[in-house]
């Protein structure tokens, strides 16, 4: 009996050795942890997510404000970048005395609000179709405003976050092939981890979601099991897919309800909410090979090796950095190339220079990370082809 | 001599006032209620224009023929096969209503007996008011209790019973596992309360109609009390529950935000276990409407919504008219 407990305490501290970050397969820093930037986090896996690198990027105004802009600008789109939303609009009202109003109806709404001109910006986690693009009227400019991760999340007593997951293995549970957490696919990943003998209870979204499509768009990439289950790439991404199982969650908030609440679950959610929520997550290989924990650090290097098009629409999931988390995506923010409202396309690209610039110093305070040094470039680029009423905006 | 001047004082201050008041008056509240007929016209004749470009591009048939649920699967050019079959929720909102009747229906006839029949009489108002004050509970807050209360209570029992039964050749396909609480079952279970209060209302009523005569003819000969029950009141009442029922029925199927968060949401298909996770007509429509980008995926929903519409509608003309019926019958 005492040799039992013993055992089962043995586990327990191997288990937590694990989670903080001892047998991770990728340190790339002996750094001591340089605290973390939020408070909100909880530290574990690889060193890199203990270096506060890059975080606070201190992009410089790309120009100086523009004179004459309106006092209110309003916003609709993606729940993904809501929590950083309502955070950039607080803080850029103090600054500026602009009232920024965003309303988190969806990536979709987004979309549909901006072809239907009820707002001065959409917002949403996928690029604008080129049919949708076309219903616009004149073009549309797509800015990409933070870069954000989709984590697997889950619910498991006794076990703490880090579990490691492979693309293939996540797809094969989101296929329904995959049923029992002590799967040898999973215990093979996790050999430290005592997984239980318990079903696993697939969490998805009940909504068309834009972090549905990242972690779809992922496991379309690095799943071939998914891709067939679904019947095809074109039918295994996107903002709502043919659940073959599973339990539908409204929302991020839905899916983080789901997990938290049932022993079993296994769900994706935006980083911000599983941190919010405290709920435990895993680490996720990626292209390399590597075992990456989502952190800001990691989700930064996303980016790196991607060659964006001139719309800059583009996917960023799977990327070739070694260091790069592997479910990564950004928002991007939707407004019409010419403005027909001076005082409002003067108050929208300020607005939007000032995210840019400024604003990328608060994103890892909830947990995104600051676009990095060139693609914020481009997206400062994008920007100053705005034009009212056909005469550039920024001269 | 007050009497008196009560009775004089009215027609002098009548006189004072204008005369078509009354003809006023009558066309206030008829408009009032033509204007309830009009919503009602109104509402469906949106629903079916909304939903009429699915309608015509899939064919109005194969809604309920087809019971896979793949809205990203459609596309602005093929029609066939429909990647909106419904069938599986108007299955799931038959199944979670049908289970709330089962656990009800008994309860509120076993507690509308007792509030009109034994309850000492000092009892009987306040129980009554709290059981109608069941029915002011929000239907988010049963929800919220559905997750954090029923679902914990109920997952070890539904656990150990798809283990034992789900492998077994009958109940196998009903009770399979595995069971995470989320289900038709604690959908049903949700769905049950809610409906009790407005059950029990309609039973009071009815029994509150059957004649004392009745009941004291059965004194007469010597009946207990239960006798009395079973053989004066309970006989006499049965159309009345049963279109209580039908009433409750009616309120069940249209429930949406309490079943949505207890359900599971699992559109693609039927999920013939009652343990499983499934969707209803409105959990369906609620969860993605806000999203609905597809071709036709809006539209579809709007399906959706006039056939729960058009169902809810006869459930609720049926029950009245049982209601009514057995009201004339006691009379």
């Amino acid at each position: 009996m005492a040799r039992k407990a013993l055992t089962g305490l043995v586990l327990v501290v191997g288990v937590a050795l694990l989670a903080t970050g001892c047998g991770s397969t990728n340190d790339v820093s002996n750094n001591p942890p340089a605290g973390s930037s939020s408070g909100s986090g909880t530290y574990f896996g690889t060193r890199i997510c203990d270096r506060a690198d890059n975080s606070r990027p201190g992009y410089a105004a790309p120009f100086p404000d523009l004179p004459g802009g309106a006092s209110t600008l309003s916003g609709a789109g993606s729940t993904f970048i809501a929590p950083m939303m309502s955070y950039w609009t607080k803080a850029y009202s103090t600054s500026s005395g602009v009232q920024v109003a965003y309303q988190s109806i969806g990536s979709g709404g987004g979309v549909a609000q901006i072809l239907a001109g009820t707002v001065d910006f959409g917002a949403s986690d996928t690029g604008m179709s080129v049919a949708d693009q076309a219903k616009a009227k004149g073009p549309i400019l797509q800015l990409p405003l933070l870069l954000g991760a989709v984590v697997p999340a889950y619910h498991l007593s006794g076990v703490s976050s880090g579990l490691k997951f492979t693309g293939d293995v996540l797809g094969k549970i989101y296929a329904g092939k995959i049923r029992m957490w002590d799967d040898p696919a999973l215990t093979a990943l996790n050999p430290q981890v005592k997984l239980p003998k318990e079903p696993i209870a697939v969490v998805h979204r009940s909504d068309g979601s834009g972090t549905t499509n990242i972690w779809t768009d992922y496991l379309t990439k690095a799943s071939p099991t998914w891709v067939s289950t679904l019947g095809g790439p074109s039918g295994s991404t996107g903002k709502t897919v043919a659940w073959p199982t599973g339990i539908g969650g409204k929302g991020n908030e839905g899916v983080s309800g789901q997990v938290n609440q049932t022993e079993g679950a296994l769900g994706y959610l935006e980083l911000q909410y599983a941190l919010a929520q405290n709920s435990t997550y895993g680490q996720v290989q990626n292209k390399a090979g590597n075992f990456i924990q989502p952190c800001v650090a990691t989700v930064t290097r996303a980016v790196n090796g991607v060659t964006f098009p001139p719309d800059l629409n583009t996917s960023l999931t799977d990327g070739t950095d070694p260091e790069a988390y592997p479910i990564s995506g950004t928002t991007y923010a939707l407004i019409h190339q010419n403005q027909t409202d001076a005082a409002k396309g003067a108050a929208l690209v300020n607005f939007l220079g000032w995210v840019l610039s400024k604003g990328q110093d608060f994103t890892a305070d909830l947990n995104y990370a600051p676009l990095g040094t060139g693609l914020q470039q481009l997206a400062v680029n994008q920007l100053k082809q705005v034009t009212v009423n056909g005469r550039p905006a920024i001269r | 001599m007050t009497r008196l001047a009560d009775t004089c004082a009215p027609p002098r201050r009548m006189r004072a006032r204008w005369p078509g008041g009354d003809t006023a008056f009558r066309v206030a509240v008829t408009a009032a209620s033509a204007f309830v007929i009009v919503v009602l016209v109104a509402t469906a004749v949106f629903l079916l224009r909304q939903a009429w470009p699915a309608l015509r591009h899939y064919g109005v048939l194969s809604f309920l023929g087809s019971d896979r649920w793949a809205p990203s699967e459609a596309t602005a050019s093929s029609a066939h096969p429909n990647p909106y079959g419904i069938a599986q929720f108007v299955y799931g909102s038959a199944v979670t209503s049908l289970i709330a009747m089962a656990l009800a229906v008994p309860v509120a006839v076993a507690v509308s007996l007792y509030l009109t029949e034994i309850a000492p009489s000092w009892l009987r108002k306040p129980l009554s008011g709290l059981i109608d004050l069941l029915a002011a509970i929000p239907s988010v807050v049963y929800g919220f209790w559905g997750i954090f209360a029923l679902i914990p209570a109920i997952r070890p029992a539904g656990t150990r019973l798809s283990q034992t039964l789900g492998s077994t050749p009958v109940l196998g396909p009903v009770l399979a596992g595995p069971f995470f609480g989320v289900s038709y079952a604690a959908a049903g279970i949700v769905l049950a309360i809610m409906v009790l209060p407005i059950i029990t209302a309609i039973c009071r009523e009815v029994f509150a109609t059957v004649p004392t005569t009745d009941k004291e003819s059965a004194l007469a000969l010597g009946a207990t009390r239960w006798e009395i029950l079973r053989m004066a009141v309970l006989p006499r009442s049965r159309s009345g529950i049963a279109g209580a029922a039908v009433l409750g029925l009616g309120r069940a199927l249209g429930e949406t935000i309490a079943v949505t968060m207890v359900i599971g949401n699992s559109v693609l298909s039927i999920t013939t276990s009652v343990l499983g996770p499934g969707a209803t007509m409105p959990s369906v429509i609620a969860n993605e409407f806000t999203e609905s980008t597809e071709p036709f995926h809006l539209q579809s929903l709007m399906v959706v919504a006039a056939w729960l519409l058009l169902i809810t509608l006869s459930v609720n003309v049926v029950g009245r008219l049982v209601v009514r019926r057995s009201g004339e019958e006691s009379a």
